[in-house]
């Protein structure tokens, strides 16, 4: 194929604990490190092994976000994509509106393959594929870990709850990745140096004109509710008179 | 009366445990004409079952052979067909819902609100974000369908009991050729299901093998408890992906939860926060695990498991 377009968000590190800030409006994210979301990371890794079997020419990197995105954008082209697009915008914005977003730089890149992570792990949405896929009107295979093409389709291995599930869909189509697709790369410092040079375009969000969304409004933010502090035993013995205690045994 | 479209799981013989609990959130919001909607190679019998939910109104029962596999490519213009008779369209944040309630929110041209862990008003909701560290009350817009997904492990399910009216309906939309359902492999076992099961066992890296795996079926078949395992174990291998709990696996609410060789990354937490009681076996004193289990015993599984297992009767 020609073309694959991976989609990149710009997120909070995996191994931050995440604060609620005290006044209710928001979560800590002032001097906290961002990363890709680790599920992009997934989708761009895969990607690039396709590339590099000779199943894809160019892999073309897309994320919505502020100018500090292009950090990650840089990141993924040091892994290995060949350009990026940042479509801009100060707000981020809601699901449905990242999807028509996406859906227009489809429109201009006629990519064969859309990879995407299965979820950001900010919000935990896990909408983005699968409303792209709708909007553009093609097949989805979301929660991947195997990918097999042959010929115009490519057969999906899926996590599910239940186990796995073996479908197949087409070309074009959105494909979803889950953890076990595989393990991404370190980037290597020369990659880091070459990837500067790469080209990466700023398209403003504005510029798109996408329909308005109905936008579901976040209006208070606050810690879950903490588990009261437990007991610790000493032995089996300790643990199984505490269980028996509690009735669960 | 406020009118919702509750789309079933089920895996082509019987109803998913989620759809009753999704009932029991759906029945939260005030005043709710509750509609289940069964789309099955072979409805019927799933049917019957949605049927006896408490608290459903009707069932909406649609038969074909192309709902094989619950493709959302299938379905979605199936349900959004349907949606225009009502306020709410409601699944379960399972990976079936997951897969087919965006798709859905976006044919109809709205937002869609993941993972309701509670409904606080007709429109107003709480759902977990950055895996359960904060929660956010969201609020829908008025005058568009509300579309959401319902994180089951916050509802018990509703009793059994009623008879609700079952209609059939012809299949409206067409089905697009470009998605194929090829095959499942599901990890059939007789012990009790991990999402529904009122106590677990899980292993995690600390295991060491797929062999040591036993110690933790052993004890889990002693306290008939469903197994559940650590992103580690799985991708280790020792157990297959189904397993997993955690923010990206199972999200599960035993009674009983015992974690044996698990440090209790967040990711994992996240799975079995509204667990009744939790238990923490660990070598490692300053495992994360210790600051949210109800008991903790600082020990090598290697022993303690095996001791445990022969203690219970």
């Amino acid at each position: 194929m020609e073309k694959i377009l991976v989609g990149l968000k710009r997120v909070v590190d995996y191994n931050v604990r995440v604060r609620v800030k005290g006044d209710g409006s928001g979560v800590e994210t002032e001097g906290v490190k961002m990363s890709i979301n680790p599920f992009d990371e997934i989708a761009l890794e895969e990607a690039l092994r396709i590339k590099e079997r000779g199943e894809a020419t160019e892999i073309v990197l897309v994320s919505i976000g502020g100018g500090e995105a292009q950090q990650q954008l840089r990141t993924g082209l040091a892994m290995g994509a060949d350009r990026a697009i940042l479509v801009e915008t100060a707000e981020m914005p809601d699901p449905l509106s990242c999807a028509r977003a996406l859906l227009e730089i489809v429109n201009r890149e006629n990519p064969e393959l859309v990879i995407v992570g299965k979820q950001a792990i900010d919000n935990d949405n896990a909408q983005t594929g699968p409303m792209l896929a709708a909007l553009w009107g093609r097949p989805q295979a979301t929660f991947a870990s195997k990918l097999e093409f042959s010929g115009n389709s490519v057969r999906v291995t899926r996590e599910v709850d239940a186990g796995l599930d073996v479908i197949e869909v087409d070309l074009p189509a959105v494909i979803t990745a889950d953890l076990r697709l595989n393990e991404p790369r370190y980037v290597k410092l020369p990659d880091i140096m070459k990837a500067k040079k790469k080209p990466l375009d700023q398209v403003p969000l504005a510029d798109l004109s996408i329909a308005d969304s109905p936008v579901i409004a976040e209006t208070v933010f606050e810690p879950p509710a903490a588990r009261e502090r437990g007991i610790m035993v000493d032995d089996v013995a300790g643990l199984v008179g505490a269980l028996k205690d509690k009735g669960l045994l | 009366m406020a009118k919702v479209l509750l789309i079933a799981e089920h895996d082509g013989e019987s109803l998913n445990p989620s759809t009753a609990k999704c009932v029991a959130c759906a029945a939260d919001i005030a005043a709710a004409d509750i509609d289940v909607a069964v789309f099955a190679e072979s409805a019927a019998s799933i049917a019957a079952e949605a049927a006896s939910l408490e608290s459903v109104s009707r069932v909406i029962c649609s038969e074909n052979a192309a709902y094989r596999g619950g493709l959302a490519a299938v379905l979605a213009p199936q349900i959004v067909a349907l949606a225009g008779d009502y306020d709410y369209v409601l699944g379960p944040s399972t990976t079936f819902g997951k897969d087919l309630v965006p798709r859905v929110a976006a044919l109809l041209g709205v937002n869609q609100i993941s993972d309701i862990m509670s409904v606080e008003g007709e429109r107003t909701f709480k759902r977990p974000i950055y895996a359960g560290n904060a929660v956010v009350t969201v609020e829908a817009p008025a005058g568009v369908p509300l579309v959401a997904t319902i994180r089951t492990a916050s509802y018990r399910p509703v009793g059994t009991g009623n008879s609700a009216p079952v209609e059939t309906l012809e299949m409206s939309a067409d089905v697009p050729d470009h998605t194929r359902f090829i095959a499942s492999e599901t990890g059939k076992s007789d012990r009790p299901d991990l999402q529904s099961a009122a106590r677990v066992v899980a292993g995690g890296r600390a295991l060491g093998s797929a062999e040591n795996f036993d110690l933790i079926f052993k004890l889990a078949d002693k306290l008939d408890a469903g197994v559940g395992a650590s992103r580690a174990a799985v991708d280790a291998g020792y157990v297959p992906n189904e397993m997993q709990v955690g923010q990206t696996g199972r999200i599960i609410a035993p009674d009983l939860y015992i974690a044996i060789g698990i440090s209790g990354a967040i990711q994992h937490l996240t799975g079995i926060k509204d667990a009744g009681t939790i238990v923490a076996i660990n070598k490692d004193e300053e495992a994360p695990i210790f600051e949210v289990a109800d008991i903790g015993l600082v020990g090598d599984l290697f022993n303690v498991v095996p001791e445990l297992t022969d203690a219970v009767d």
